[in-house]
Formats: structure tokens, C-alpha cells, sequence
């Protein structure tokens, strides 16, 4: 797969997406293929893109057209709220509850309108996300009024015999002054190898407040990639939780904007890596009125020969006085082999700011395990018990309903 | 319970404990003083299992079985209890689910039902009362951001909890105030028992002011080089480690 044969792709895709061949949507899907074109896929000559090689997932004949899996059933699994399932990028209403006035899927949204749901749609995207516009096959569109029930996005990815598909799903959360809410989005495998590119955009209006919780748990054999961009006004509260569980390669872009005064952002991440998985995070704040504050606190567990890469960029411009940021990053390798590269950094042009930075790298505490151990508890268990310690606190900030469940699914994933 | 003959280790390499015998019955409290760096804490490593210590010579036997040849938390599981001169803090894990992990551990091991979350709350509320500690501190991290009287005292409580055959105290009296050795000794002595018995190493007199100790041995270059009565110390006290480097030699 490369950027022609995407584009070749997308002549014969855009009749049977959202919006169709002749709509406002086709147009703007339409130049955002002219910028992804122009901008290629991202190759690690690229400063953002480093560590991060797509090239081994580029060698493989993702075929970037719709692809209908056959809807699973998908068993007992944790609820979240109302709950609106995709498969393979596309809407399941047989395994979704009722869409409401507060989520709907966006295939249907867009057959009553063909034109962007908000103008600020696709706006300053990077190039995957380009691509994400020009191919989308559906999503949810989510609407913060007051206080509104909690949301639950599935979205369920496989790949069948034969090419393996490149699912492009997105996500777009609008909301009115003072609402509050949360959105969970879960990306789960169904097996096989599969791309998935997913953005999220979420336009925080002035003293709303919006929860975040991300659930990255796709198979071990496909990649993923997502960007997720926030945008907040006066007042407006984000506080994000990404969990990094799955995929054999995974990239996680996240641009917050604080766009105007008292505007208030928490990015809370973990991830977890192990075997030859690579996980990477980037996360950029952008400080552009007065009075904001955002925290940063990503922590990475690494085994095998996995690797990780986080890079946490806050950027104060010369109108955010009275900044305060503060971004860390923490990381427990359980082997030799994992490696990390971290860095997190800050661009201040105000002088009048509050900031902070930090990264930790390090192993298990021998100490405590044996403090443990002393106590009669299994060198295992002690194990188990330091990890789940070190993973604790990005749980604990959870809203109390994902904690058990969250826990559950770090438990799966970890050695 | 606990015989220790011709005991040698060492670390990196270098030899610490150069041949100590000492022999310990229940029900008795044996004190093990001596310089700076004359193998005590060694010593207690050495008995729990820490890596990093090789045994190069002689034997442990503990209640008829090799003590040497068990992983650490089997030790434990046995009865063996080390209160550590630096309790190690562990942000993240509360001292309650630790507790429970231990004792569950101790109770699986002898083939005994786990105790549910009710019921050893109830259990660990009574010992928490017993070493005076507040029940706040149940549900804190352990260790972190105590101080080092609530160190030592959580050490107390986690051997009230186990209820161990054999107690080793590591320094148990160092860092701590008047009032807070009075707690501490006054939660040991409370576990005295003609079934329990303790080691208590210290390198000041003072601790043996409130735990009187049947026997006690003066270390020294790695060897026990004195065993007497509790009136040792007292001539320890007065005379200081000094007279021992000749005997040592």
C-alpha cells in the first residue's frame, strides 16, 4: 500500500461512503485527499515520526475500500453507557442500542445532511488523519447538552482472508456551554491482520466538560493509528484517558488546543507493551490564552522486546500568561530488551508561567520485592502486585464504572 | 527452633560472616549486638533469603528443616518474620491488601482456608488497636510517607498480624524516640510466648532496657566472639565495642 494506490482507491470508494460523490462531505473528502497526496504516508525522516517505521505495515496490500465483516456476536462484554457498535467501520445497529439524540452514528447523520457537521471539521489535520476524511466510513456523532448519559463507542475490527482491509472510523463530540459528559471509545480485534485509522475530534464550548477515555485493545497482529484533537474555550475542561493495550504497532496522536482563558486539560495515559508490540504517543498542548492549566501523566509498562516511544510537547504562546503545565512521563521495563525513548518538552514564549517536566525510566523495586516476598507473599504474585501498583494510579483516575473492566484488560495483556 | 552452626557468607565476594554459631529455643530471647559492621544485618539477610548473600559455609536448621534451602516467602510461610531496619515503601499497594496478601499466603501454605475481605478486616482492626496504630493507616500505601516511629510500628503490626515462630528485629529501636521504642517494645513483648521465639539485633543497650533478653552475643568481624547474660550489655554500655577488636583479632 502506498499514497497512489490509496488515491487510485479512493475513486472507486467514494460512492458507497457517507455523503456520496456529489456533497459538501465529498468535497471536503475530496481536498483531503489533495493534502494526503501531497503529504505522503509518514516515513521516520520525518522529526515526529522518528522511531516509528510504517513501513512494514505499508509493505502489506491494505486495500483502503470498504470492507463489510460479517457482524460477530459479540457476547457479554462491559457497558460503558449507551452503546453504539461498528464493525469493521461500519454502524451494527443488530448489536447497538437505539442511537439517541445525544449519539448517533455518523453514516446517518450525514444521509439527512451530506455537508461537514461542524466547520471546524478536519481542520489542521496531519496526513493519516487527511486520509481518515477522505475514507471514513462511519462513526458517531456525539452531543453534550447539560448533563448527558454516559457514551459507549465500540468499534470492532477484523481481517478476513485474502487482503487484509484499512478501516477508517471517526468520531466527533460537540457540545453546548456548561454541558458535561463522557465518551468511551474501545477499539477491540477480532482476530487477523487489519489497519485502523481512526480520528477523534472534540470541540469543547465555553465551560463545558468533556471525559475522554480512549481503550486502544486491537489484536497483536494489526496497526493502529489514531488522532485525537481537542479544542477547548473559555472555561472548558478535557480530561483525557488513553489506554495503550494492543496492536502490533500502534500510534497515538493527541493535539489539545486551549483556546481561550481558564481553559483546563488532564491527559492521563498508560500503556502497556510487550513481545515485539510498538507503542508510541504523541501528545501536544497548546497553551493560547491566559490562566490555563493542563496535566500530563503517561505511564508505560514495557516487556520482551517490545518498544515505546512518548513524546509530550507543551507549547505556551506569548498571549497564555499565568500557564501552568505540567507533563510526565513514567516507565517500568520488566526486561532487558524493552526499550523506551522519551521526551517529553515544552516551548514557552510567555514569561509569567508555572511549568514542569519529567520522565522515569526504571525496573521493579528488588527492595520491595523482597519486602514482599519476606512476607510470605509468591515472588509472582509480588511481581504481579508491584506492576499492578505501578498501573494503579492511572486507574484510580478513572470514573469509577471503567475501573474494574480496565483492570481486567491490563490483566490479560500483562506476562 | 533454630540452630545455626559454622555460618559463613559473604557479599561481592568479600566474606562477612566468618563461622557463627548460635542456637535459639522457643520461648527464649536471644539479643545479638556489635559494632558497625560486624555482620548483623548480614546476619538477618542471610536468615530471610535476601539476594545478594552467598552462603559459603555451614548450616541453618530451623524448626528440623533446612532454612537455607527455602525461597524467602517460604521462610515466611514457616514462621520466620524479619522486621526490617528500613521498612521498604511501596506507593500503590494499600497496607491492608498487603496484609491480607501475607496472611492469606501464610494460611494457603498450611492448608488453610483464605480469609474473606470481611473477616480480615476484622482481624487486622483488633491488631491494629493491640500496637496502637491508627486505622488510617490501613488503608495508606505502605509505608510511604510514614514516619519512621510509623515504620517501625507497621513492622509490629505486620508480625501481630503473621504471627511468626521466629521474629528477627533488625534495628527495630534505630531512628525512633523514646515514646515510640516504649510502643514498639511494649507490642513485642505483648507477643512474647513459650512458643515464639525472638532475635533482636541491635547495636545499642538501650532497646534491652524494655526487651529483656535471655541470652546475648556480641558480634564482632563476623563472629559471635561473647555470649552471657542480660549483664553484657550493661558492660557493653560502660566499656563500649573497643574491648572486642582484640578478641576479634
Amino acid at each position: 500500500m502506498n499514497a497512489k494506490s490509496c488515491a487510485d482507491a479512493f475513486a472507486r470508494a467514494l460512492p458507497g461512503l457517507p455523503g456520496g460523490e456529489r456533497s459538501e462531505l465529498a468535497s471536503l473528502r475530496r481536498a483531503a485527499l489533495e493534502r494526503f497526496k501531497k503529504a505522503g504516508f509518514p516515513t521516520t525522516q520525518d522529526e515526529d515520526w522518528r522511531f516509528t517505521d510504517l513501513s512494514p505495515a505499508l509493505a502489506k496490500p491494505f486495500e483502503p475500500t470498504l470492507d463489510w465483516a460479517k457482524v460477530p456476536a459479540i457476547g457479554e462484554r462491559p457497558r460503558f453507557g449507551a452503546r453504539l457498535v461498528f464493525v469493521n467501520g461500519r454502524f451494527a445497529p443488530e448489536l447497538s442500542d437505539k442511537p439517541a439524540a445525544h449519539v448517533r452514528p455518523l453514516s446517518e447523520v450525514l444521509r439527512e445532511t451530506p455537508k461537514p457537521v461542524d466547520p471546524r471539521m478536519a481542520d489542521g489535520e496531519g496526513a493519516l488523519a487527511s486520509l481518515n476524511t477522505a475514507f471514513f466510513s462511519d462513526g458517531a456523532l456525539v452531543r453534550l447538552t447539560g448533563e448527558t448519559p454516559a457514551v459507549h463507542l465500540l468499534f470492532l475490527t477484523g481481517g478476513a482472508a485474502g487482503t487484509p482491509p484499512m478501516i477508517h472510523t471517526r468520531v466527533l463530540v460537540l457540545t453546548e456551554r456548561g454541558s458535561r459528559g463522557l465518551v468511551v471509545e474501545e477499539h477491540a480485534g477480532l482476530g487477523g491482520t487489519y489497519f485502523s485509522n481512526h480520528v477523534a475530534e472534540v470541540f469543547a464550548a465555553e465551560g463545558a466538560s468533556v471525559e475522554h477515555v480512549r481503550i486502544q485493545n486491537e489484536g497483536l497482529e494489526a496497526f493502529h493509528v489514531s488522532s485525537t484533537r481537542a479544542r477547548l474555550a473559555k472555561d472548558a475542561r478535557y480530561a483525557a484517558h488513553a489506554f495503550g493495550l494492543g496492536a502490533a504497532l500502534s500510534r497515538s496522536d493527541v493535539l489539545c488546543r486551549l483556546e481561550a482563558e481558564g481553559a483546563d486539560c488532564s491527559l492521563n495515559g498508560l500503556y502497556l507493551a510487550s513481545g515485539t508490540q510498538h507503542a508510541d504517543h504523541h501528545t501536544r498542548v497548546i497553551h493560547e490564552r491566559p490562566h490555563g492549566s493542563s496535566r500530563e501523566l503517561y505511564k508505560g509498562i514495557l516487556d520482551g522486546k517490545a518498544r515505546a516511544v512518548f513524546d509530550g510537547a507543551i507549547e505556551v504562546t506569548p498571549d497564555a500568561q499565568k500557564t501552568d503545565a505540567k507533563v510526565y512521563n513514567k516507565n517500568l521495563l520488566l526486561s532487558e530488551t524493552a526499550l523506551i525513548n522519551t521526551k517529553p518538552e515544552f516551548k514557552i514564549h510567555a514569561n509569567d508561567v508555572q511549568c514542569k517536566h519529567g520522565a522515569t525510566v526504571g525496573q521493579l523495586s528488588s527492595d520491595a520485592l523482597f519486602y514482599l516476598r519476606s512476607r510470605g507473599i509468591g515472588a509472582v504474585e509480588a511481581r504481579n502486585l508491584l506492576v499492578h501498583a505501578f498501573a494503579g494510579e492511572m486507574l484510580a483516575a478513572l470514573p469509577e464504572m471503567l475501573r474494574e473492566p480496565l483492570n481486567a484488560a491490563i490483566d490479560a495483556r500483562l506476562p | 527452633m533454630l540452630e545455626i552452626k559454622g555460618l559463613k557468607a559473604s557479599v561481592a565476594g568479600k566474606e562477612i560472616l566468618r563461622g557463627i554459631d548460635l542456637s535459639v529455643k522457643a520461648g527464649e530471647v536471644h539479643a545479638i549486638m556489635g559494632p558497625n559492621g560486624s555482620g548483623k544485618s548480614t546476619l538477618s539477610h542471610v536468615l530471610t533469603g535476601r539476594e545478594g548473600y552467598t552462603v559459603t559455609g555451614g548450616s541453618v536448621s530451623y524448626a528440623g528443616k533446612d532454612l537455607l534451602a527455602m525461597s524467602p516467602e517460604d521462610r515466611a510461610r514457616e514462621g520466620v518474620f524479619l522486621a526490617f531496619q528500613y521498612p521498604v515503601e511501596i506507593p500503590g499497594v494499600t497496607n491492608k491488601y498487603f496484609l491480607k496478601a501475607a496472611y492469606n499466603a501464610k494460611r494457603k501454605h498450611r492448608g488453610e482456608p483464605e480469609a474473606s475481605a470481611g473477616e480480615f478486616l476484622k482481624i487486622i482492626k483488633a491488631k491494629a488497636a493491640d500496637v496502637q496504630m491508627n486505622p488510617e493507616f490501613l488503608n495508606r500505601s505502605v509505608n510511604e510517607g510514614f514516619s519512621g516511629g510509623e515504620k517501625k510500628r507497621n513492622e509490629i503490626l505486620q508480625m501481630a498480624v503473621l504471627e511468626p515462630k521466629l521474629a528477627l528485629l533488625d534495628e527495630t529501636d534505630s531512628g525512633l524516640d523514646i515514646d515510640a521504642l516504649k510502643t514498639v517494645a511494649a507490642g513485642i513483648n505483648a507477643m512474647r510466648s513459650p512458643q515464639r521465639a525472638f532475635v533482636v539485633i541491635t547495636h545499642y543497650q538501650r532497646l534491652l532496657d524494655y526487651i529483656v533478653p535471655d541470652q546475648i552475643h556480641v558480634l564482632a568481624g563476623g563472629r559471635i566472639v561473647k555470649s552471657g547474660g542480660k549483664e553484657l550489655a550493661l558492660q557493653l554500655e560502660k566499656e563500649g565495642y573497643a574491648f572486642l577488636e582484640k578478641a576479634a583479632a
